[in-house]
């Protein structure tokens, strides 16, 4: 019971954060759909996308984009996530959900979810957005893609944490933008797809497979059209348990680096 | 152990890469004693209560609240705990019912006994009327018991407090020192309360004074002016750091 009181109190107060947080709301929106409205028309023509799994037919680049730039939510999301972590820490309010009786891995799983829930809640608003401007998926895909929604957004929150348990201070956060961010979004199948990648580079597209955002991405993408990717599934999976256990790691005080850094 | 004894520090040391922030450093703390710990900028308080909080690991020493051992029991031994940081650490866009709510499912109260609690605590300091209020729009004596009643809610054994009042006018300050003497005496609480403020201290408290990671004093205050050979504690507290900033 106490666990549970504890996950919604966590849970509750960052939905309630974002709610309230309208700046926050927008400036997640604005951002893909920018991608989308202006973007994804100006490289229409430049962009010829042949027939691939998922899509069965000839496809728009909108269409195409669509499933990258929920991943892009998710992914600015968790690294949104990642900086208040570090703001937190700073400021001190992390410290009064470290002491709490309860362990830390429990803590930021807690946190992950709800900034987890937040990303989904975002993603589903610009699909709504998107519907409007003609970009529609199959109804069921809406439902199907509810999982792996959650399950992208654990995996992309998990590496903000990884993340915020080595930052040592806010400044550094510009670093993050330039070395993972960036790299992570343009080096994945959100903008392009696979084989496109290896007529230009062969190691770009090695470096895109093997971006556990590409496969996010694709998750998301199958999903969206009512198929269920498992190679993409494990490898988010994966990713997942993997960035988890480091960033747990990273802020338990025996094994971490929070007693060398000398600031929680 | 004794069971009145809500804190035992034992041998405890801890260093920075080379820079040894505490050096073998030992005291107990009873129920309804009020300790303040008193040191100059850099003694060392900050990371005694890092280490006390579980927030820096212990490597050498011990650490046991009531009993349980930090490092051993402890999601047992924070239970018993209430902090009350140097920083705010309240949410400032929430209302201080909503910072008291998130902070009683933390410790995994049910809605009513929060409920139950809150309005006793914030009645206590005079803030219950204040309870919609955002934090923002708090000042800093108001945001500080604030601090206090969060830090109470789950009715703890041990108050921490990391200089508590920095920052605070004078009538804020002597009612935040008056109401945690009064907690400690008539609660039956223990208080570990940091401070450079040598003001603070009543008469009837216990003295810890850290200097450069050692305990150059343990005892009650009287006991300290004997062992200083001095008349008052500021005499006392400067001869012991010999000089360093209070």
């Amino acid at each position: 019971m106490h666990f549970w009181r504890a996950l919604c109190g966590i849970v509750g107060r960052e939905l309630w954060r974002f709610v309230t947080q309208r700046e926050r709301f927008i400036s997640a929106l604005v951002r893909p759909l920018v991608w989308l409205f202006v973007f994804a028309a100006g490289f229409r023509a430049a962009l010829g996308l042949a027939i691939s799994p998922p899509y069965e037919t000839y496809i728009l680049y909108e269409v195409y984009i669509t499933p990258g730039l929920c991943g892009m939510i998710q992914l600015f999301n968790g690294m949104q996530s990642s900086l208040s972590m570090v703001y937190d820490r700073e400021m001190g309010s992390m410290r009064m959900l470290m002491v709490c009786p309860l362990p830390r891995w429990f803590l930021l799983l807690s946190k992950l979810l709800a900034g987890t829930g937040v990303s989904v809640l975002q993603v589903y608003v610009f699909l709504v957005i998107a519907r409007l401007y003609d970009i529609q998926m199959p109804w069921q895909g809406y439902l199907w893609v509810l999982p792996t929604l959650i399950l992208s957004g654990l995996m992309l929150g998990a590496l903000g944490l990884l993340l915020s348990s080595f930052i040592k201070q806010l400044e550094n956060f510009a670093g993050v933008m330039n070395f993972v961010i960036f790299p992570m979004f343009f080096m994945s199948t959100a903008l392009y797809p696979l084989w496109k990648l290896k007529e230009s580079s062969a190691l770009l597209n090695k470096l895109a497979q093997y971006n556990p955002f590409s496969q996010a991405v694709e998750l998301i993408r199958f999903a969206l059209y009512g198929q269920f990717n498992l190679h993409a599934f494990i490898y988010t999976l994966l990713a997942f348990i993997v960035f988890m256990a480091f960033a747990i790691m990273g802020y338990n005080p025996s094994k971490g680096m929070m007693t060398r850094k000398g600031a929680v | 152990m004794t069971p009145n004894i809500a804190l035992s520090v034992e041998d405890l040391s801890f260093s920075y890469s080379a820079k040894k922030a505490l050096d073998q450093v030992s005291f107990t703390i009873r129920a309804g004693e009020c300790t303040l710990l008193l040191g100059p900028n850099g003694a060392g308080k900050s990371t005694l209560f890092a280490l006390i909080t579980r927030l820096y690991d212990t490597r050498n020493g011990h650490i046991q609240l009531c009993g349980y051992d930090i490092k051993q029991q402890t999601r047992k031994a924070l239970g018993m705990l209430g902090i009350v940081f140097q920083q705010t650490t309240l949410d400032m866009d929430l209302t201080v019912q909503q910072n008291l709510h998130y902070h009683a499912a933390l410790y995994g109260m049910s809605r009513k006994q929060a409920n139950i609690n809150i309005q006793q605590e914030l009645e206590r300091l005079a803030m219950y009327d204040r309870r919609f209020e955002k934090v923002r729009q708090l000042n800093g004596g108001h945001k500080r018991r604030v601090e206090i009643a969060r830090a109470l809610l789950h009715k703890p054994s041990l108050l921490l407090l990391d200089e508590p009042t920095v920052g605070l006018d004078v009538p804020s300050r002597l009612a935040i020192v008056e109401y945690v003497h009064h907690l400690a005496q008539h609660g039956n609480m223990a208080v570990l309360w940091a401070s450079h403020l040598i003001d603070e201290v009543y008469p009837d408290d216990h003295l810890i004074v850290l200097h450069k990671g050692q305990v150059k004093a343990n005892g009650t205050v009287s006991d300290v002016l004997g062992a200083t050979g001095t008349a008052a504690i500021k005499d006392a507290f400067y001869q012991l750091t010999q000089g360093g900033e209070a």
